[in-house]
């Protein structure tokens, strides 16, 4: 019971922890605590099981500062969120989806709004915990048997040893003049040790490097070459029960996985039977009519006339005399490889049979690129329509034309 | 340590003759009595059996790959999807009760928040399961996460999946923080009252040292308040979100903005529904009836008439807006969702959702255990077919009629579905054992003990 007899190697008497006063009801514990509070003491607490209506009034307690805590925590939820958001879809990996914007308010608020909860919800458990000094695995009222119905049905008040306004004697008789159904006093805690035990922290220690390997692993991984394969856990995607391209493929005669189409296959819409029409040829020659799905009128020209200048104008020039504007520029820059385009007025061109003709620009010629797969089957017919009047016009004395075409009368 | 038996010894306490300890021990006892009820023993075996048909199949599903199911173009959504939103919708009651009636000031709901919550984080732990086990390759749902990784790819924030991940796992952890947070004190007195060692050592290691000091109350209720601030709009967002998952589609049936408040009026019908069959059984043999009364039944039953009409509603509005709308597919999709090929599956999902919660009002309905638990697994059945109506109806005829089918599930599909429910019974029974059933802590407060002289002083 005296504070001397105290020492810290051997359990024996113990220090004084405090004085704890025992109340019946919720009642009996508010008005002690407002005439503890009253008398100006400061190391001393109520311990109820469940929070009395009015006890912090009672006692003075301060509002706490954990909702400003959560409050941190919710808006570091939300700037979180944005910055994940913004990070990921905006600035490292963008990905188009049907033209909407990468970053917009109201695709982005659902994760803004889950992360701001999370964080603060997290937060306001452990904050409440810290801020109580929690978990506290000993405390000296442990050793007051009467105590454990502090989690029951009794409501308990203890004044601390350490308060200054503190006196055994004079604090008892306070307590007693609050109609407590018991005073006792508390002994300081010098049995349980207050040092965390060495298996816990070697415990943490091992499983806190234990938890690196992993981490370890993969950084390695990521920064080192192997010439072993990748080691899969689950192998379905590895081995499926299928044969690839170009593999062995024991089912068929000739082995292989890849089947060839039946000879004389031809995919839909690809049957080319009009030699004509296709390829300008007729009878093993090149024909020399146009063929009859091409419709000899202004239309036909005049689309003839459009393609001119967008696919051969270029380098064949307006009038089709081989000086487009590339080749200007090219004979400007004299680098000495350019070979020139044909002048498609000259004579030989024009004696040419159209099939002929048609085949050129379908396959190319020289270091003329092969222009079938850009200019459909009718439109290279209109292309060669659109030549022979040019060529024509070449030729042709301008008198005896109309003066709106640019004749002399 | 020599002294060690001077630690408060390991006997109960004098018993007090007052409420408040009235209140402890019948609540405490559940959890320290040697042999629970016999009632307990059948129906964690039964609980258990059900576990195991849930590892085989999700063990032979692992093994065998999706294929076992019956999820086929063009209901790729099978049951999967369906057992996934009606277990989150479950999941919603606790978090309801908990957070929105505690800001309500409903005092009943002490009696009833600390298994409603337990309730909820079982029934998340099964819906989160579904999406998880249905992708094809069921190792790697980590996909979803924004982890950096070797394919140097994040996952999209404007895709509703995505946001259905953050809402189901925050809505997870938050209930699990809400639900533990709760427990603190009451963990406290179950450590008060061990009388074995590890006993003693456990639940003072939940406990985290709590000893009811009133300036630790004070920081304790703040958070709690704050806790169900926040837990309110997410248990809003949490079914909106996977509401989402269908609004946000083209698909007629499923394109519709009525989507998120009637998913939410779904969730609390469905909670609550299941609230009051596990409400029943449990205070008939845990010996709770004069913690969890009839009163309390009848006010959740007349949640449950409340919530039914608004589901009722939702059904109404729908076929309403399909028919104003002028869209021939709409019109199409709620015609044939009556009266096509899934016509049962409608009927029944209206007769239990709509005509069922009508009996409760009768009061001899509403007050009787019984008539509560056997409609309360009625409307159970009824919101597990609501899901499966929307999903299934809606893809089994979309705009193609070439692309139409009929879904038919697989025996593994049954099997998954009453596995999950062995999941969440055996999760549940194991709470009744061993954890405080109802929150002792907030009881004593709302009891008229504790505020009986507390205007005189």
């Amino acid at each position: 019971m005296s504070h001397d007899e105290k020492t810290p190697e051997t359990p024996g008497p113990a220090a004084l922890h405090g004085l704890l006063a025992e109340y019946d009801t919720p009642a009996g514990i508010l008005a002690a605590s407002q005439k503890i509070r009253d008398a100006g003491y400061s190391r001393w607490d109520t311990f109820t099981p469940f929070p009395v209506h009015g006890i912090d009034k009672a006692m003075g307690i301060k509002m706490t500062v954990l909702p400003w805590i959560v409050l941190g925590a919710g808006l570091s939820g939300l700037a979180t969120a944005i910055a994940l958001q913004w990070y990921t879809n905006t600035f490292d990996y963008k990905w188009l989806i049907s033209g909407k914007p990468f970053f917009s308010i109201p695709a982005n608020v659902p994760i803004m709004f889950e992360l701001t909860v999370l964080f603060a919800g997290i937060t306001a458990l452990v904050a409440m915990l810290v801020l109580n000094n929690l978990p506290l695995p000993s405390h000296p009222l442990d050793f007051v048997r009467r105590f454990a119905r502090s989690t029951d049905d009794r409501f308990f008040l203890l004044i601390e040893a350490a308060d200054p306004k503190f006196d055994e004697e004079s604090t008892k008789a306070l307590l007693e003049g609050t109609h407590p159904a018991a005073v006792e006093t508390v002994k300081e805690d010098n049995v349980t040790s207050n040092k965390l035990p060495k298996v816990l922290i070697y415990g943490v220690v091992i499983l806190t490097v234990i938890a690196t390997v992993p981490f370890a692993l993969a950084a390695k991984a990521r920064h080192a070459t192997s010439k072993q394969t990748r080691i899969h856990a689950v192998l379905d995607m590895d081995a499926q029960p299928k044969y690839k391209a170009q593999r062995r493929n024991p089912v068929y005669a000739d082995g292989r996985s890849t089947r060839l189409p039946d000879p004389d296959t031809v995919a839909v819409g690809d049957l080319r039977e009009d030699s004509h029409f296709y390829r300008g040829k007729m009878n093993g020659g090149w024909a020399r009519t146009f063929p009859p799905q091409v419709r000899l009128e202004d239309a036909t020209m005049k689309r003839g006339q459009e393609r001119f200048g967008i696919y051969c104008q270029p380098c064949h020039g307006v009038g089709g005399e081989g000086n487009g504007m590339v080749a200007k520029r090219a004979e400007e820059l004299q680098q000495g490889t350019w070979v020139p385009p044909t002048n498609l007025t000259q004579d030989y061109l024009r004696q040419m049979a159209v099939g002929e003709l048609f085949n050129t620009i379908t396959n190319g010629i020289r270091n003329m690129p092969a222009y079938g797969p850009q200019i459909t089957t009718e439109d290279r017919w209109a292309i060669i329509m659109y030549l022979r009047a040019l060529q024509r016009g070449h030729a042709s004395k301008t008198a005896g034309l109309p003066p709106a075409t640019g004749g002399t009368n | 340590m020599a002294a060690a038996t001077d630690i408060n010894p390991f006997v109960n306490p004098p018993a007090g003759d007052n409420a408040f300890a009235r209140i402890t021990d019948n609540i405490s006892r559940i959890a320290e009595v040697d042999k629970p009820p016999r009632a307990w023993y059948i129906a964690f075996a039964a609980a258990l059996g059900l576990l195991s048909l849930f590892l085989v199949s999700v063990g032979y599903l692992f093994w065998e790959g999706i294929g076992i199911y019956g999820n086929m173009m063009p209901v790729a959504w099978g049951f999967p999807i369906v057992n996934f939103v009606f277990w989150i919708g479950i999941g919603h009651a606790g978090t309801l009760i908990s957070a929105i009636l505690f800001l309500l000031r409903q005092g009943w709901r002490t009696a009833i928040n600390r298994f409603a919550e337990a309730m909820t984080i079982f029934a998340v732990i099964c819906a989160g399961i579904f999406p998880g086990i249905h992708i094809g390759r069921p190792w790697l749902p980590y996909y979803m996460m924004p982890i950096p990784n070797q394919m140097e790819m994040w996952p999209q924030f404007r895709s509703p999946l995505e946001w259905d991940i953050f809402a189901v796992s925050t809505y997870a952890t938050i209930s699990i923080v809400f639900w533990y947070m709760g427990m603190i004190p009451d963990f406290a007195t179950f450590r008060d009252r061990a009388t074995t060692f590890w006993r003693r050592l456990a639940y003072g290691i939940v406990a985290m040292g709590w000893r009811g000091s009133s300036r630790q109350w004070h920081r304790y209720e703040r958070a709690y308040l704050l806790l169900a601030a926040l837990a309110t709009p997410l248990v809003l967002s949490v079914h909106s979100v996977v509401s989402f998952d269908f609004a946000t589609s083209q698909i007629p049936g499923w394109h519709t903005t009525i989507f998120p408040p009637y998913f939410v009026a779904g969730a609390i019908f469905g909670g609550f529904a299941m609230v009051v069959t596990l409400a029943v059984p449990a205070r008939q043999f845990f010996g709770l009836k004069r913690i969890i009364t009839i009163k309390h039944l009848e006010l959740m039953n007349k949640v449950l008439i409340a919530t039914g009409l608004l589901v009722g509603y939702a059904y109404g509005m729908e076929f309403f807006v399909a028919w104003y709308s002028g869209n021939e597919y709409e019109v199409f999709t709620f015609v044939n969702r009556a009266f096509g090929p899934y016509a049962w599956a409608y009927w029944t999902m209206i007769t239990c959702n709509v005509v069922s919660p009508q009996l409760h009002w009768f009061k001899s309905v509403r007050t009787s255990p019984l008539a509560t638990l056997l409609i309360g697994m009625v409307i159970n059945v009824g919101m597990w077919f609501e899901r499966f109506v929307i999903i299934c109806t809606s893809l089994a005829r979309d705009f193609l009629p070439s692309s139409w089918g009929y879904y038919i599930p697989t025996m593994w599909d049954f099997m998954t579905l009453a596995g999950s429910f062995g999941l969440f019974f055996t999760l549940f029974l194991l709470f009744c054992r061993y954890l405080p059933m109802v929150a002792m802590a907030e009881v004593k407060a709302f009891h008229p003990a504790a505020h009986a002289h507390a205007e005189h002083h």
